[in-house]
């Protein structure tokens, strides 16, 4: 099973890729509407992205006051 | 008329198929626009199903299928309507979405959705009145109206419990969470999850395969095998337009209308 700082990692990546950012511009406290400049759409896309790729679900609602990549990695690590 | 450009939609028969292709920005939000091209679309529906065995309902937007009813339009109708007159055009607003949901359903040909992206509150039911629901793999379907003090309008808990065991109508409308298309082909809800942007292309690949098939046979077989929840589809207008009245639907209309992200969609 995965660390927390691996998921947190995978999670970084994923976000560079789908919103075409360099990875090392990413940290995980960062605020990732801010950095990253997205809607409430484009996180569900994000969102849609990380379930695929860790093969969970994870319920919109467990986003509700998550704005930083670290928290976000949080959240996926309960679902492995 | 075979083909047609409205202000919101527009439709076409294709290679034996109706396609009826949804372009209102932001994300097809279905309001009075909407409504009327969709009443002209199922006026002409009798004429272009002589021709065709499938319809095929799809978006052009970009972010996705539909996000449902124009909230915005809704908030300011309610808002400039006096208040003895809020409730009747709400009920005569539902009334006609809910004949045109009607129609699609029980259409006398094989009907298709083939959705992307956000496909949430009457986007999910315009895909629910389909016989067919073919999903791009970033689609997220949603019934979002509990976060708005009201439950899905246009006809999707009769519909989604017509399909769906029972307790995953209660997790998607007591959550309001959304599903992804592999969490929804898994519960049966989609037939097919494609590609990122080949929903169309698989629908009509869909639609050829259908052709193959006795029109007459297929409609028999629809018809036993989809019936209409006609009572419950009445009782949710009931109970819509019962909640609707509530001072906790106003201030969650003017949450969503005051919301600076220009597409609210996360609960």
């Amino acid at each position: 099973m995965n660390t927390l700082d691996k998921t947190t990692d995978e999670v970084l990546r994923l976000a560079a890729e789908h919103f075409k950012v360099q990875r090392d511009q990413l940290t995980p406290d960062d605020d990732f509407f801010k950095k990253l400049g997205i809607n409430s759409l484009q996180a569900l896309d994000l969102l849609t992205r990380i379930e695929q790729h860790f093969q969970i679900e994870l319920p919109d609602y467990e986003l509700q006051g998550v704005s930083d990549f670290r928290t976000l990695a949080q959240r996926i690590q309960s679902r492995l | 008329m075979n083909i047609f450009q409205g202000e919101t939609l527009s439709w076409q028969v294709l290679d034996g198929a109706v396609e009826l292709t949804l372009d209102r920005a932001p994300c097809n939000e279905i309001g009075r626009s909407t409504l009327a091209d969709l009443e002209k679309f199922i006026v002409a529906l009798p004429a272009l199903q002589r021709d065709a065995h499938a319809l095929i309902i799809n978006s052009t937007r970009k972010e996705g299928f539909c996000a449902g009813a124009d909230l915005r339009e809704t908030y300011r109708v309610a808002h400039e309507l006096p208040n003895d007159e809020r409730l009747p055009a709400l009920r005569d607003f539902l009334e006609r979405i809910h004949h045109v949901m009607n129609t699609l359903d029980e259409a006398p040909l094989t009907t298709i959705a083939a959705v992307h992206g956000v496909t949430f509150g009457g986007g999910f039911e315009l895909a629910l009145a389909c016989d067919l629901i073919v999903a791009d793999k970033m689609t997220r379907f949603c019934f979002p109206e509990l976060r708005l003090g009201l439950i899905p309008g246009f006809g999707g808990i009769p519909r989604l419990k017509r399909d769906l065991g029972n307790a995953l109508v209660r997790d998607l409308l007591l959550t309001g969470r959304s599903i992804n298309a592999a969490k929804a082909q898994a519960v049966g809800l989609v037939s097919q999850v494609v590609a990122e942007g080949d929903a169309l292309r698989v629908a009509r690949s869909t639609a050829a395969q259908l052709k193959k098939f006795d029109r007459g046979t297929a409609i028999a077989a629809k018809k036993f095998i989809k019936p209409i929840p006609h009572d419950e589809l009445r009782q949710e207008i009931d109970i819509f337009c019962d909640l609707f009245m509530r001072p906790a639907v106003d201030a969650g209309l003017r949450k969503f209308v005051e919301s600076t992200d220009a597409l609210p969609y996360l609960p």
